[in-house]
């Protein structure tokens, strides 16, 4: 076998180096160019068409709209803004799409919780995976489709009236209803209906950054805690719910961001009161007042970098 | 953070809850396909019937939203993997100057509410006074599929020991024949698996499309106009499932396609 | 430095260009400087060590000459070829890495014969060479399998086979026993010499366990974060270590200071203690003598240490055979040791 092994010359330094081998290698000694270069089309796509974009609506939100000709002006002036900051349904708008936006958090933060807790800690093979599946399922699949479901649970004649009525509850659905704010004439026309399917559409992008920050919860801690003397509520109080708190921060990046700009639940369900995603839509189309729907889609990302910054000081990246 | 023993009985009764919540809804859909009122959703439905997949079957605007919606998936899927690829490859060990900034970039079109997204294309079209097309619906779609490929493919590339392609480049293969022969191997499955992700993402995308779209219909559009203004309600049920079939496919081959890897890796088994 | 008769320097009338050559070779990390002009030549054929703690250099160095990293400063020549700028594909150097890097998606088979199959080897003239080389490391029979599917030993032997079939100029390896049980690990450190002796590469061998680059190498190098402490045969290293760190990073030393020394032998000069050296009670006559109370006893098998608290000040490690009843603690003793035992110390880092 040694004389198999005796030196030869290496054939392939011998020839000549074809074109891809000296292109390699000229792209190797230049790691930065083959990086750039790898970098340069999704750069440019991202940079032109959505970076683009976002100043084309930065722009737009400091032009203003002549209400008699219908024509936007194209001329910088904070007309939009002052319309958006000065009228009173404006800032009711943002202020309702906000609460709602937080009560969905924190719904779906309660819900979702338990669900995570249970995947991560007692969950082990096949009902891991299921219950994987079916948290993850929901979160890529048919938005629109899911929403229309919830349009057959709440209506007046639906499933969800039925099912009180079966369960002789109908005074209780009716006492509901009858609460001002959060009820109306039927589920599907109330904020309590909205509510629940903001947090239905909402509910995976919550339990799963939960689970992966308690998943990264080491076995050893839980016991290290259990062995210096803390019962099962202190553990979960003091080691496992502030490890599990970013998690729940992220989470929430998600189901608060989402919440702010949808304008399609808020349309099939709601009632006639607007939120920010209605507006910016109904402004844009019918009214074709682009400035003001601009500069109201701004209000989200204001909202969300302000938001993402304190998230970011809870350590909520390191979950993601 | 494993399993010490059983469960108590409330965390899986609230576990047992969140799921079904997350879940019972959709079976009605199923459940309404076949009803024969077609004027309200009352429940018990008063009757069964399969007339509704022939009614929807023979209407042409479904065919013509479905086939677009399909042509915008595929298009803007090719475009999100081959640019989604291409950052993850550049992203997943260069260390340089900005890099936060273009991650922060790539993830951008999901993190912002999708309506920012929507506006600020449309806000763009209006300025540079270009009408609605197909291509505008792809552009918006493939913006944010993107990040959905980026995400698996480094999640892969991160998984793939460097030491791999350093052994490739130490065995002899050039920049090129490694990629051939090492990386893309080990990166098909989780391609494969990001594209069947965008493609899901995209078939039944409404908020973006709604502002790129015109006056064409994909068949999320399609849907949501019969949301607002119905006319026959069961045959909304009956696009509603096929809808809900059409995304399920690729999510679980997707599934199948990275178990025991990524989803595996980040479920800390 | 001390040479060695390497095998074929001899034959090219000592003109012949060592295998590796590294000339004032720096690399820094950022902050961190991991490698300071590094020097050093290893012959064709010779098994050449890299000694050291994690982060001392040595698998930087490594890196360096398979090509992974770029000097800062400095120069490389692997048979008088400068390899800057050459890309590790162009190199004619192969490495075993220490988690072996086995291609998962290839066979057995596949994996060995991937460099002849980049190279444009034919698919049966590569199966075949493959085939042999999987016989060489005693793998016959594996071929159809996927990596995952075999144990750490076998690993390491594929990609062993798989360095090996291309023939390199220098095979490099990465602490390549460093994930295999003891067992195996003593197994694999007989087979691995044995091997370089039949195919007489140039092997250079990163570790950090003293014995095995002791028994294995023909020569070290002892690095300390980011310099070379010493090169040498392992008898010179362990025999004659040149600074404090070699002599108590390869196997177990007294150092004594300047002052120490003074008090002990009269002479004002750091000097390194074997403790196998040092003979207890007058068991044999003895040119140095110093009287101590013994602190504690180590029973380590073959040897047992005791841990001496001199009159004079410091304390010694002292190793005698187990077989005698050693002293218990507490007990008086007097020590003795020739002076050829005691080896002067330059200090850290020899420029």
């Amino acid at each position: 076998m040694s004389e198999a092994l005796a030196r030869r010359p290496n054939p392939a330094l011998a020839a000549a180096p074809g074109l891809t081998r000296r292109l390699s290698s000229f792209l190797y000694r230049h790691g930065g160019l083959l990086t750039l270069l790898l970098l340069l089309p999704p750069l440019l796509w991202l940079g032109v068409v959505y970076l683009g974009a976002l100043f084309a609506l930065l722009i737009q939100s400091f032009f203003s709209f002549d209400g008699f000709t219908g024509q936007i002006v194209h001329e910088l002036s904070l007309a939009s803004y002052q319309e958006l900051l000065t009228s009173k349904a404006n800032l009711d708008i943002i202020l309702r799409t906000m609460t709602m936006a937080m009560a969905v958090t924190i719904g779906a933060a309660l819900i979702g919780f338990p669900i995570a807790y249970f995947m991560a800690r007692y969950a082990s093979g096949r009902v891991k995976a299921l219950c994987y599946l079916a948290v993850m399922l929901p979160l890529w699949s048919s938005y629109l489709v899911r929403v229309y479901a919830w349009k057959l649970l709440l209506a007046k004649e639906g499933i969800l009236s039925w099912l009180f009525a079966k369960l002789h509850l109908t005074w209780l659905l009716e006492r509901i209803l009858a609460t001002p704010v959060i009820g109306g004439p039927s589920l599907s026309v109330s904020y309590l209906g909205m509510f629940l399917v903001f947090t239905y559409i909402w509910l995976p992008f919550m339990i799963l950054p939960i689970q992966a920050a308690l998943e990264r919860v080491p076995r050893s801690l839980i016991e290290a805690s259990a062995d210096l003397g803390a019962r099962p509520v202190a553990t979960f109080r003091n080691v496992i719910l502030p490890l599990a708190f970013p998690g729940v921060v992220a989470g929430s990046i998600f189901t608060f961001s989402l919440t702010l700009g949808d304008y399609i639940i808020p349309y099939i369900i709601g009632n006639s009161r607007f939120f920010i995603g209605q507006v910016v839509y109904v402004q844009q189309g019918t009214a074709g007042n682009i400035p003001l729907a601009a500069a109201f889609s701004v209000v989200p990302i204001v909202i969300m970098a302000i938001y993402l910054a304190a998230a970011k000081r809870l350590g909520a990246f390191d979950a993601l | 953070m494993r399993s010490e023993g059983r469960a108590p009985f409330g965390l899986k009764l609230a576990t047992l809850l969140g799921l079904l919540y997350l879940h019972v809804p959709m079976a009605f859909i199923l459940l309404y396909a076949f009803t024969t009122d077609d004027k309200s959703y009352q429940f018990p439905p008063p009757g069964l019937t399969l007339r509704w997949f022939g009614v929807a079957w023979a209407r042409q605007d479904i065919w013509d939203a479905l086939w677009l919606s399909v042509r915008v998936g595929l298009i803007a899927t090719l475009i999100a993997m081959v640019l989604g690829t291409l950052a993850a490859a550049a992203l997943y060990r260069a260390r340089f100057f900005g890099r936060e900034v273009i991650t922060l970039l790539i993830i951008l079109p999901i993190a912002l509410p999708g309506i920012v997204t929507g506006i600020a294309l449309r806000a763009a079209l209006n300025l540079a006074d270009l009408p609605f097309s197909f291509w505008t619906i792809v552009c918006g779609h493939a913006t944010f599929c993107v990040v959905v490929v980026y995400n698996n493919a480094l999640a892969r590339f991160r998984r793939t020991s460097g030491s791999l392609i350093e052994a490739s480049m130490d065995l002899g293969a050039d920049g090129f024949q490694t990629f051939r022969h090492v990386v893309l191997p080990n990166l098909a499955t989780a391609l494969l698996a990001g594209g069947m992700l965008a493609f899901a993402l995209s078939f039944d995308e409404v908020i973006v499309t709604t502002f790129t779209a015109g006056q064409q219909t994909t068949l999320p559009i399609w849907m949501l106009s019969e949301l607002v203004r119905p006319r026959q309600r069961p045959v909304t049920n009956v696009v509603a499932v096929f809808v809900i079939a059409v995304t399920l496919v690729p999510i679980l081959l997707a599934y199948y396609l990275t178990r025991g890897t990524e989803h595996v890796a980040g479920g800390g088994r | 430095m001390i040479t060695r008769q390497a095998p074929s320097a001899t034959t090219a009338g000592g003109a012949a260009a060592p295998a590796v050559l590294l000339a004032e070779v720096s690399r820094q990390f950022g902050e961190v400087r991991a490698l300071d002009r590094v020097s050093f030549a290893v012959e064709d054929g010779e098994f050449f060590a890299m000694l050291g703690p994690s982060g001392s250099g040595k698998t930087t160095c490594l890196r360096l000459i398979a090509g992974f990293e770029t000097p800062d400063q400095g120069t490389i020549q692997i048979h008088g070829r400068p390899m800057a700028a050459v890309p590790p594909y162009d190199r004619n150097v192969n490495t075993v890495f220490q988690d072996y890097a086995l291609f998962p998606h290839m066979s057995v088979l596949d994996n060995v014969a991937y460099g002849l199959m980049v190279k444009g080897v034919g698919r049966a003239e590569r199966h075949r060479r493959a085939g042999a080389m999987l016989e060489l490391v005693a793998l016959a029979g594996l071929e159809a399998r996927r990596p995952a599917a075999l144990s750490g030993g076998q690993r390491q032997r594929v990609a062993l086979a798989r360095a090996l079939v291309n023939e390199p100029e220098v095979l490099l390896l990465d602490e390549p026993l460093g994930a295999l049980d003891l067992k195996l690990r003593q197994q694999m450190q007989t087979e691995l010499k044995a091997l370089q002796r039949k195919v007489g590469i140039t092997f250079i061998y990163v570790t950090h366990d003293q014995e095995e680059a002791l028994g294995m190498s023909d020569r070290l190098a002892v690095f300390n974060a980011g310099r070379i402490q010493q090169i040498g045969t392992p008898r010179v290293v362990y025999e004659q270590p040149a600074t404090a760190f070699v002599a108590s990073f390869v196997g177990a030393a007294n150092i004594l200071s300047a002052e120490q020394a003074e008090a002990l032998t009269g002479q004002r000069q750091s000097c390194a203690l074997r403790p196998e050296r040092i003979r207890l009670n007058g068991a044999a006559p003895a040119e140095l003598q110093a009287e101590g109370t013994v602190l504690d006893v180590q029973y380590h098998g073959a040897s047992t240490r005791l841990r001496v608290a001199l009159d004079a000040g410091p304390e010694l490690l002292v190793d005698c055979p187990s077989e005698r009843e050693p002293a218990a603690p507490g007990a008086r003793v007097s020590l003795g040791w020739p002076r050829s035992a005691l080896q002067p110390l330059s200090p850290e880092t020899p420029g």
